[in-house]
């Protein structure tokens, strides 16, 4: 039998755990409607403001990383909120949600703190049918400077506040999403909960200069000569944004909030990334403004291709599979000793890890004279991985593990048992605490 | 049938253009971007002027196509015409790492071929050089591939470069050697205009040794010489009716062609050779309307001197190949070849013996291209001492120094190598340090 990919999140149920986040994608009922008929699970629709709308500049509103090939990497953009007015905006979600029963359908706004106002819209929103409330505390260009958006995320005391005003003006599930701009993504979260938050999302764009275009100096995307700083989003984010998930989801106090994983997610490993790292659902903007709705058939096959071989029947059965091993540092085991090994077979000489090897790291990897491939020295080799990231032949070096012997680089023999940091010699707590008797059992 | 044509732009534009394979910018960047930035690289190891390859295409994915050409011109002053005609496919390409992956090598002699055309028309050659020479008078004899890098060399680093050509225009072999098709838009001249530009380089036409210009006396006048005169003579079959009307050597009659003389096509054609030349010659002819032609060689394809895509692209042209023919004799009528005899061959013990009996095949036209020859009894008689070796070339030692002191020689006169334009630049930069180090050495003896 095929993996099941319905999805619950809140008491939201949607055919697949992939949502469409609240920007471009869903900003009209046609396009909401198109990506409904492709197979998406849900939307969060483009974020609503009070009237008089937004304006959108009228010339480019991204700028991008392009990578090899032409393939973006990072795309930034000035887009505000929804530029329409809010009613037009209410009557298309109804409209949707009626045609789409079966799909999520959540609404994100951004409102000023103002209880009149929440008071006012939230019903009306309740009214089109919707399944949830987002609220966008995360747009970091635009509404920031209105006191929106990320000038909320940004400070804990908001972003509390706001929640709660949200939650006393709708019975639907609210979920705060969160700017990254922040120095502690833990901090916002617990102010999120403090709040009463049913769930978080994230990340939201990241504060960026995409480029700069030199001949006018400017940066991009540049109109009438000036830039500003844009939302940054794309594969280039997701690292920040997993990172960001994890600490969230393995904090003690609120790691129990359901999370909705967004960040350059494009294929469905992306998203099987994400939610093994404690996300619930996940939601995608980037990949499907660059290659259109239709990416939903590789991302829900994909991940039920993978879930099959995995033996997985249901999305619960890998969620959070890999919070409990995400630790500090200071937890990592320090007898572990893994060796670069090169398969001279596969090896076709380009000389690319010997000279990062060489320059920046332990010299451990020379030429081997008759063949012209490469070989790593065990007793250099300190295991960084550095000649794996620029090896350009797949399986072609190996992060191999000694189990047992001597590492013939430290001289050491291989311990059997983990030991980390926080028992290591060379740790100085341990020498205060050995002095005075702090942690010495009676 | 005979016809006159006369190779002309429009016939350049509608017959040759067609065979001309280049990437579009776009396909640039894919292509550059396939490059692994190779360290110690075999790409360049495996080029005989020592291009820093990825270094270039690196400068090329980057978006700065002028200053990659300017890397590959640090190594090689005559990039442009190597990038047209180099055999890419036994040289750096072979080398690429790539070779054997999917998508097959990174196309590197089109690459360097988008980055020459993209040279900015500044004129940098004079930019950083070494001023060791400081003024020091040095001779160039001959302005083909060796001579023009020898030259570029020489007033890089601070020489006044007298450069003496037989012919009227400057180029050597890229100039009248080579098929017309891959040296389209001007490409020889816009180089060598380009390369002996160098206020240091004063070059003067018209002057061959053994007339006008005696070695004798340029010992007396320049504190160094360095002969890169090429091949003057042409390599006779010594079989009977050669001297026939319709048999023709292959190199003087592209020199005619490429210089929009008119010159005879016939319809069916036999080139004997197994080299470039022949490839050139008998993919130019069949391209200008010759029904047939036949490239006949004596050994088999492992031993031709062209690429196996140099073969190819002849048979796509629809040039017949045949191995293990040698030419017995040219019959005639009124002195006009009408027959050809060939004797199949086969090669024992590394041994080439006749085989079976001789065919006849009836032609109207015969191109000879067996190589050329030095004839240096023609223009050394005055400097006998002057050692030719026994494959009729000047010989050199490893640091290109013939045998009179003073004088080196590079380039198809003295190459024990292929005969090709990247053979000749390197050669040539041998040349030139041999020449540096020894005229530097001279001028602190007499400080």
């Amino acid at each position: 039998m095929k993996p099941d990919l319905t999805s619950e999140f809140l008491g939201i149920h949607s055919p697949n755990p992939f949502w469409l986040a609240s920007a471009p994608p869903t900003d009209r009922a046609i396009n909401v409607d198109r990506a409904f008929q492709a197979g998406w699970g849900g939307v969060v629709w483009k974020t609503l403001g009070i009237d008089p709308p937004v304006v959108n500049v009228n010339g480019p509103r991204y700028g991008f990383w392009q990578g090899d090939n032409h393939r973006v990497q990072g795309f930034s953009n000035i887009e505000l909120i929804s530029d329409r007015p809010i009613a037009i905006n209410l009557k298309e979600i109804a409209e949707i949600k009626k045609r789409w029963p079966d799909r999520a359908m959540v609404v994100s706004v951004m409102f000023p703190l103002e209880d009149a106002i929440w008071a006012e819209w939230l019903p009306l929103i309740e009214a089109t049918g919707a399944d949830g409330i987002e609220l966008n505390l995360g747009c970091p260009h635009g509404m920031s400077e209105r006191g929106m958006g990320s000038a909320m995320g940004q400070a804990p005391e908001l972003v509390e506040a706001v929640t709660r005003l949200a939650k006393q003006h709708t019975r639907l599930p609210v979920i705060v999403k969160l700017t990254p701009n922040v120095t502690d993504i833990t901090w916002s979260a617990a102010a999120a909960y403090a709040g009463g938050a049913d769930a978080v999302s994230l990340i939201n764009t990241i504060n960026s200069i995409v480029g700069v275009d030199l001949d006018q100096m400017a940066p991009l995307p540049t109109v009438d000569g000036r830039g500003t700083h844009g939302g940054y989003c794309g594969p280039a984010v997701k690292p920040i944004a997993l990172n960001m998930v994890a600490e969230i989801a393995r904090n003690p106090q609120f790691g129990h909030l359901p999370i909705s994983g967004i960040g350059g997610i494009t294929h469905w490993r992306d998203a099987a990334e994400f939610m093994a790292l404690g996300a619930t659902n996940v939601q995608v903007c980037t990949a499907v403004m660059l290659y259109g709705f239709r990416i939903i058939d590789e991302l829900t096959e994909g991940l039920q291709t993978w879930m099959q071989e995995k033996n997985y029947s249901r999305l619960g059965d890998f969620t959070g599979q890999a919070i409990t091993n995400v630790v500090d540092w200071n937890l990592l085991n320090l007898n572990y000793v893994s060796k670069a090994n090169i398969d001279e077979g596969r090896c076709i000489g380009c000389g690319r890890c010997h000279i990062a090897c060489e320059d920046t790291s332990h010299q451990a990897i020379g030429r081997v004279v008759d063949s012209g491939r490469y070989r790593v020295r065990a007793e250099d080799c300190v295991g960084c991985n550095l000649c794996l990231a620029v090896c350009p032949v797949d399986d072609c070096i190996r992060m191999e593990q000694m189990t047992s012997g001597t590492d013939p680089r430290t001289g050491l023999e291989i311990a059997s048992e983990a030991a980390n940091w926080n028992q290591h010699p060379n740790n100085p707590l341990n020498h205060i605490a050995a002095r005075s008797g702090i942690g010495k059992e009676e | 049938m005979i016809t006159e044509i006369i190779l002309d732009s429009d016939l350049l534009e509608t017959k040759f253009r067609p065979l001309e394979t280049s990437l579009s910018a776009d396909a640039v960047l894919v292509e550059s971007e396939r490059c692994y930035y190779c360290y110690d690289a075999p790409c360049v190891a495996a080029c005989p002027t020592d291009i820093d390859i990825p270094g270039f295409i690196r400068a090329l994915a980057i978006g700065q196509p002028s200053r990659a050409a300017d890397r590959i011109l640090q190594a090689n002053p005559l990039g442009a015409s190597c990038s047209r005609v180099c055999p890419v496919e036994t040289l750096c390409e072979q080398a690429c790492v790539r070779q054997h992956e999917n998508g097959g090598p990174v196309p590197i002699g089109q690459l360097q071929k988008f980055a020459m055309k993209k040279l900015s028309t500044r004129n940098d050659l004079s930019s950083n050089s070494r001023i060791s020479g400081a003024g020091t008078k040095v001779a160039v004899v001959g302005a083909g591939p060796a001579g023009m890098t020898a030259a570029t060399l020489l007033a890089q680093a601070g020489f006044t470069v007298d450069v003496f050509e037989s012919q009227a225009v400057p180029g050597g072999l890229n100039e009248s050697g080579i098929a017309a098709y891959k040296m389209l838009d001007d490409a020889a001249q816009w180089e060598a205009s380009r390369v002996l530009s160098h206020p240091g380089i004063h070059l003067h036409t018209g002057m061959a040794l053994g007339k006008k210009l005696f070695l004798s006396q340029l010992c007396e006048d320049y504190a160094g010489v360095l002969l890169a005169l090429g091949l003057q003579g042409q390599q006779k079959m010594q079989i009977p009716g050669e001297e026939l009307q319709g048999v023709f050597s292959a190199v003087p009659y592209i020199a005619r062609m490429r210089r929009q003389e008119p010159v005879p096509v016939g319809q069916r054609v036999v080139v004997i050779g197994g080299g470039m030349t022949a490839i050139d010659i008998a993919v130019q002819v069949r391209l200008l309307g010759a029904e047939e032609v036949h490239i006949c060689y004596r050994r088999g394809p492992e031993a031709m001197g062209a690429s196996l895509h140099e073969q190819m692209l002849a048979k796509e042209q629809g040039v017949f190949i045949h191995h293990y023919l040698r030419p017995v004799s040219i019959a005639g009528r009124d002195g006009t070849c009408e027959r050809i005899c060939l004797q199949p061959t086969q090669v024992l013990n590394d041994q080439l013996q006749d085989v079976g009996d001789p065919l006849t095949w009836s032609v109207d036209q015969v191109f000879v291209a067996i190589g050329q020859q030095l004839q240096a009894t023609r223009w050394a008689s005055d400097i006998p001492e002057l050692a030719v070796n026994l494959r009729g070339k000047i010989q050199v030692d490893g640091e290109a120094r013939t045998s009179l002191e003073g004088v080196w020689a590079a380039g198809d006169c003295a190459s024990m190598s292929e005969d090709l334009t990247v053979h000749a630049v390197a050669d040539a930069k041998v040349a030139v340090a041999s020449m540096m180090a020894t005229l530097a050495k001279a001028a602190r003896k007499t400080a």
